[in-house]
C-alpha cells in the first residue's frame, strides 16, 4: 500500500490493547509525550474477548486524570480498526497529530525544560 | 475484606498543595483487591500529582511505597528510616491503616487517599457489596448464612417486614430483601422449620454502640 502517515508518532507494540494500563499512559505524558493514542481491534472482535473494551475504559480514566491536572483529556484517545484497514490507521495517525499540534506541546515537557 | 473507594484527585490535591516532599503510601491487602490503594493506584496517583505540580511550576518530590500491610507494626516499621524525609504522607490504606500510621509517626502530617466504605465481597470486577457490619455476635448459623444485620435495611431479626416486594427491599428496587434470601436459603437447606422460631433480643453490647471495641486473646499473646 505504501501509505503515508506522520513520522512523529512512535509505535509501541503490545500483544493486545488490554495490556495497556492507565499508568503506561500517564508515564508517557510524564516523560514528555504530547499525545497518546491506543489503537485496538474493532469492539466485539477482541481475540481475548474484552481487551479493547478494557483499554477504552483505561483511556477514559487517563483522560479524566489528565483533564483534572490541567494537561488536557483530549491528548489521550482510543481508536478501533480491523487489521486490514491500513488506510484508516494512516487516517487516525494524521488526525491525532493534527489535533495535538493544534493543542500545542505537553505542558509537562515545557515545565521540565524550563526547570532544566 | 475492607472495601474502600478512591478519593477524587482534586480533594487530595487540595489537602497537600502546600507540601514539598510527599510520600504516597499504599497497602498490599484489602485496598489492593478493591483497586483503591494498591501498588498500581499508588503509581497512578503519584504520576498524576507529579504532573500536576510540574504544571504549576513547582518541583515537588513525590515518592511511592507500598507496604504489605499498614495495620501491623512490623510492616509500618519498614518506613521508619525514611519517614523524616517527607512533610506529608498520603495513605491509600483503609481507615485502620491511616490511623495506625498516625499513632506510630506522630509528627508526620498524614492524609487519607481513600474513603473506607464497608466489609464486603467482590461480586464481579468493579462491583463490591456489603456483607458484614462486624456486630461482634454472629448469628449466621440461624439465618442460613445470610446476615440480616448487614443486608436488611432495618436490621430485622424476625423478618421480612411489609416493605418486601417480589424479593426486593422497599428502600431500593436493586436491593434484595435479606429476609427473602434467608427464607429461600432455609428452604434449600430443608431447614425452613427454623424460620418459625422467634429470634430473641440480640445482645448488642458487642456492637459499636458501646464505643471502640477490643479483642484480647491471652492464649496467643
Amino acid at each position: 500500500m505504501r501509505l503515508q502517515y506522520p513520522s512523529n508518532i512512535r509505535i509501541i507494540r503490545v500483544p493486545c490493547t488490554g495490556k495497556v494500563d492507565v499508568i503506561h499512559i500517564l508515564h508517557a505524558f510524564e516523560k514528555g509525550a504530547d499525545g497518546v493514542y491506543v489503537v485496538g481491534c474493532m469492539e466485539g472482535e477482541c481475540h481475548f474477548n474484552n481487551g479493547n473494551l478494557r483499554a477504552r475504559k483505561r483511556v477514559e480514566q487517563a483522560q479524566t486524570i489528565l483533564e483534572t491536572i490541567g494537561i488536557g483529556g483530549q491528548r489521550a484517545r482510543m481508536y478501533n480498526l480491523a487489521s486490514s484497514e491500513g488506510p484508516l490507521f494512516a487516517k487516525f495517525a494524521s488526525e491525532m497529530v493534527e489535533d495535538i499540534q493544534q493543542m500545542g506541546p505537553n505542558p509537562i515537557k515545557l515545565a521540565k525544560n524550563k526547570a532544566a | 475484606m475492607i472495601v474502600a473507594d478512591k478519593k477524587p484527585i482534586e480533594e487530595i490535591i487540595e489537602e497537600i498543595k502546600d507540601r514539598e516532599r510527599i510520600l504516597i503510601l499504599g497497602c498490599n491487602e484489602c485496598v489492593t483487591v478493591c483497586e483503591a490503594g494498591g501498588k498500581k493506584e499508588v503509581g497512578v496517583l503519584a504520576s498524576a500529582l507529579r504532573m500536576y505540580f510540574l504544571n504549576q511550576g513547582r518541583e515537588v518530590k513525590i515518592d511511592e511505597v507500598t507496604l504489605e500491610r499498614q495495620c501491623d507494626h512490623e510492616y509500618l516499621e519498614e518506613i521508619r528510616d525514611s519517614i523524616d524525609q517527607y512533610d506529608a504522607v498520603v495513605s491509600l490504606a483503609c481507615g485502620v491503616g491511616v490511623q495506625f500510621m498516625a499513632e506510630k509517626y506522630r509528627t508526620t502530617p498524614l492524609f487519607p487517599g481513600v474513603n473506607t466504605c464497608f466489609l464486603g465481597a467482590t461480586e464481579e470486577r468493579g462491583l463490591w457489596t456489603e456483607r458484614c457490619q462486624a456486630c461482634g455476635n454472629c448469628l449466621l448459623a440461624t439465618t442460613g448464612g445470610i446476615c440480616p444485620i448487614a443486608r436488611c435495611a432495618k436490621r430485622l431479626l424476625n423478618g421480612p417486614c411489609g416493605g418486601s416486594t417480589s424479593g426486593k427491599c422497599e428502600i431500593n428496587q436493586e436491593i434484595d430483601c435479606a429476609w427473602q434470601l434467608i427464607v429461600d436459603r432455609l428452604k434449600a437447606l430443608e431447614k425452613i422449620d427454623e424460620y418459625e422460631k422467634l429470634a430473641p433480643i440480640k445482645d448488642w453490647s458487642t456492637d459499636r454502640a458501646g464505643g471502640p471495641r477490643k479483642v484480647k486473646r491471652e492464649d496467643v499473646q
